[in-house]
Formats: structure tokens, sequence, C-alpha cells
């Protein structure tokens, strides 16, 4: 029975996306697509433990989708003599020849991160399409209402439909920007299992963080040679390595230079560190690196060093300072600060995290920078009042655990 | 595949007026591309009426748009083959109108 669930998980995994590829591609139409891969695999769920698991699982997976979805063509057209015609064109279409699989992952990948879309809607749709998630299992990691996150997929795809949003991967000179409109989807995901935002869920979603590389690992497939791909595989490797040291048992999350580096996953970080050293052979060969690349570049700085003493501070603050260059966003200004907090001390990371006030005034972690060096400072008081707002802010139940014993423990 | 492509003004920060020129030349354009099917600028929002006539007499006000601050100052309809098509030439717009474009599908 094991092996039967085992087996079922993994054709999921491996072979949801080819799927509801392929019949996207067939029918033209996600909807279809989609509904008939969950009856695919419901089915396989009850024939595989009297049948046994076929030899080929994806190719009957394909089939037995592709029969659902005639099926319902089939029921609908008797209600639409007009469909008909249209929906037939399809079926006499010759099969595509084998190759041409991955490319409709591709195109499924680059539809449902369109950039007509909003965001919110690409996460929704990716996870849904791309991920195979359900739909009230993208509803509870976004801490929405089921009914609002199905209506959220189902209005994206009756947009893609509606405004004729392409099904196809996009062209040489449009690549670059579509690619970072995917990788923004899939870094957003990462990010909330990373943090998760909401005091009303875990403090660290390893099924978000899992996901996201799982789906960054599926596009480094299909774009090897995209090095912002690689950037943000490693980004996420490197930081999903430090995964189980940044909670203490007692709930609280646990800051870089406290954190059991004995405790960080050795084989995600040999990886991570395999593909920055990839990225950094292309930039000595002239390809210019993205922002992923530099802030994963970073993170093989930190984990690299034995403890925060040994980390390689001017490599950080160069690798910030390139980064400033090519998004002068302040997020990344106030991280610079706290590499600048090491090399040039507090005094004057705290004036250049001042700077940053008018734009920042909203977001929990400038405050928490500016309660920990007005701390190191000795302005007790005024590192108490920057706790406070930092509190005031955050969702995070480990975070919100941390800050207030770093307040609680001012003199 | 047809799109309706609304261009959208501004009253408190309104685009350019010297833009006639730079449309003409990108209509020729779109008729030479074949994805012309109609154009057209709209006078201000002050010269349009509403007519209700649902109830037992027709009653007259001005348009809804005469109090907001954006409004619909002209209009294309083209024929492209997907979305993305018409959202190239949209941007493209954008920049030749100096306003904002707002592009959607005919059922």
């Amino acid at each position: 029975m094991i092996d039967l669930r085992e087996a079922v998980t993994r054709a999921h995994h491996e072979e949801w996306a080819r799927v509801v590829a392929a019949l996207t591609r067939r029918f033209g139409d996600l909807d279809i697509a989609e509904e008939a891969a969950a009856e695919a695999f419901t089915t396989a769920v009850e024939r595989w433990p009297a049948d046994g698991v076929p030899p080929n699982p994806g190719a009957w997976l394909t089939t037995t989708a592709n029969r659902r979805a005639i099926d319902r063509i089939r029921r609908e057209n008797k209600r639409d003599d007009k469909h008909r015609e249209a929906q037939m064109a399809y079926h006499d279409d010759p099969p595509e020849p084998v190759g041409a699989i991955d490319d409709d992952r591709l195109r499924l990948i680059f539809t449902c991160c369109h950039p007509a879309l909003a965001m919110e809607a690409r996460v929704a749709l990716t996870l849904r399409m791309v991920g195979g998630l359900t739909v009230p299992e993208i509803a509870r990691a976004f801490l929405v209402a089921e009914s609002a996150m199905g209506q959220r997929i189902t209005r994206a795809k009756a947009k893609i439909k509606a405004a004729r949003i392409p099904y196809r991967v996009p062209s040489a000179e449009d690549l670059p920007a579509r690619v970072s409109s995917v990788l923004a989807v899939l870094f957003l995901v990462f990010n909330e299992g990373y943090l998760a935002t909401g005091p009303g869920t875990d403090p660290l979603r390893h099924d978000l963080t899992a996901e996201a590389i799982r789906l960054t690992r599926l596009i480094r497939t299909l774009l090897p040679d995209d090095g912002e791909v690689a950037g943000l595989l490693a980004l996420m490797l490197l930081t999903e390595a430090r995964r189980t040291a940044r909670v203490s048992a007692a709930g609280e999350l646990v800051p870089l230079d406290e954190q059991d580096r004995g405790a960080w996953d050795t084989a995600l970080i040999a990886e991570g560190h395999r593909l920055v050293r990839e990225r950094l052979a292309a930039a000595v060969a002239g390809v210019a690196p993205g922002s992923y690349q530099i802030l994963a570049a970073i993170n093989a700085v930190h984990t690299s060093a034995r403890d925060m003493r040994d980390t390689d501070w001017s490599q950080i603050l160069a690798l910030y300072d390139q980064l400033v260059r090519l998004d002068p966003s302040p997020i990344i200004a106030l991280n610079r600060a706290i590499a600048v907090a090491e090399l040039d001390g507090p005094q004057v990371a705290l004036a250049a995290v001042d700077r940053l006030e008018h734009r920042l005034a909203g977001y929990h972690p400038y405050h928490a920078t500016r309660a920990d060096l007005l701390r190191r400072l000795g302005r007790s008081q005024q590192s108490r009042a920057a706790y406070d707002k930092a509190i005031e802010l955050a969702g995070n139940t480990a975070e919100t655990a941390y800050l207030t014993r770093r307040r609680d423990q001012l003199r | 595949m047809q799109y309706l492509v609304s261009v959208i003004d501004d009253k408190s920060n309104p685009g350019s007026t010297d833009r006639q020129p730079a449309i003409s030349a990108f209509n020729e354009r779109l008729i030479a591309e074949g994805y012309w099917v109609f154009a057209g600028g709209l006078a201000d929002t002050a010269a349009a009426t509403v007519i209700d006539n649902r109830g037992e007499q027709a009653v007259f006000s001005d348009g809804p748009f005469v109090e907001s601050k954006e409004y619909l100052a002209g209009v294309w309809v083209w024929e492209a083959p997907d979305l993305d098509a018409a959202l190239k030439l949209a941007a493209e717009a954008s920049k030749v109108c100096d306003r904002k474009i707002e592009v959607r599908p005919f059922l």
C-alpha cells in the first residue's frame, strides 16, 4: 500500500505538469486540461491498487486524461453544436513529436506567469497548473478562503481565454523579461515559505519552499543556459540549507550570527556553491550577472564562513554595491547597511539606515535593523522604541518572539 | 481576434498635446501591417450626454466621466493574432500618445 501511495505521489510530482501541458496544447483550453488531469489522477488512485502501477505511468495518465477531455468536449458539444466545429479542429491535429513535451511545460509556465495577469493570480495559477497543488492547498498556503482562491484561479483562466494570452514560449527578444516574470512568481512562493507573513501559520513553511525549489529545478532543466534561473535556484538552495537552524526549539527565529552552523544542510550548500561557481565562471567570461546571481553569491559567502567573524564582509559589501547598481531598491540598501555595520561599525550603518526612513517606515525589517544597531550603540531607549515598532509590524510568530526577547533584554 | 484599445488621459496630469503627427504616422503603420480596424479621438467629456430611457420617460444627464480624474480620450480597434501582439503595439501606442492604454478583447 505504501509503495502504491509513493507511486501515485511520484507520478503526480513528475507527470502532473506534463499531462496538463500536453492537454492544453491539444485542446487549447486550460480548464479542460486541468479537469481532465485531475480526473486521470483520481482514476489512478482507484485503479492502480487492483491493476498494479502501469509500466509507464506518464503515458497511462496522459491517455486517460485525453479520454476524459474528449468525453467532456463531446458532452458539451451536444449542448452546443456551433462549438463542435471549433473543438473538432483540435482533434484533427496530428500528434506532436515526442521531443515537444518539454516545450509544452515551458509554454504552460510562461502562460501561467504572463505579465498581463496580476501577481497573485500568476502565483495561484502556477501552483495549480504547473505545481499540481489543489485549490484548498493553495488557499491554505496564502491564508485565503478556498472559494476566493478558486475564483482567483477561475478568473485568471477566463482572462487567458478571453484575451487570448498565447500558449507559447516567448521569442528570444522577449525571453529575458518573461523569464524574470516567472522567477518573480517562484521567488514569492519561496519567500512566503522562508518567512511566512501571517500570525496564524507555521513560521517556516517547508511545503512552500520545497515546491518553489522543485519548480525552479524544473525550469532549470528546461532553460539550462539561463544564468538568472541558476542564480535563483542557488539562492533558494543556500537559504533552504539553513532552515533547521533558523528556528529554536522554543519557536524563536535565530539570527545568522547565533545559528548552529553544524545544523546546516551540507548537501544543499554544496549544490548551491556549485551553481554559484558556474555563474562566476560565466561572469569571468564576460556575462554580466543579474540580481538573483548576486544574491546567491552573497549567500555563498555566508555559507562558506565558519562563523559570523570568519565571514568575508568586504566581499559581501562589494556584492551589495554591485546589486545596488542593478536594483536601487531601499530594501537592498537596508541589507547593504547590515554589511556596513560589520565593516565600519554600527554608527556608520545607522546613518545609512536612517536615510531610508521615508521609504521603509512600514517595513518591519527596517525597524528591526535600526533596533539592533541602536542596541549595539548602547542607545537602549531608542532601541526599545524601534523594537516596539518592529514587533507591531512583524507578522511572523518566530520573528515576533525573537524581537520581543531582544527588546526585553535591553537594560 | 479584435481588441478595443482605449487611450486613457488624466485631467490632473494630462499627456502632451503635440502628439497628432506621431499618432498619424503610427496609424499609417497599423494600416500597412494589417492591424488597423478603426480609430477615433473623442471630444472632451463635458461634451458627452447620457440618456436613460429605462423608466417612463427619457432622462438626460452629463456623462459619468465629467467628474472623474481619468477618462477615455480616444479608441482604436485592432485586429491582432493574440494578446502578446496587441500588448506590443499598445506599448508603442502609449509612447506615441504619451498616455496610458487599456487593451480589452472583444467577445
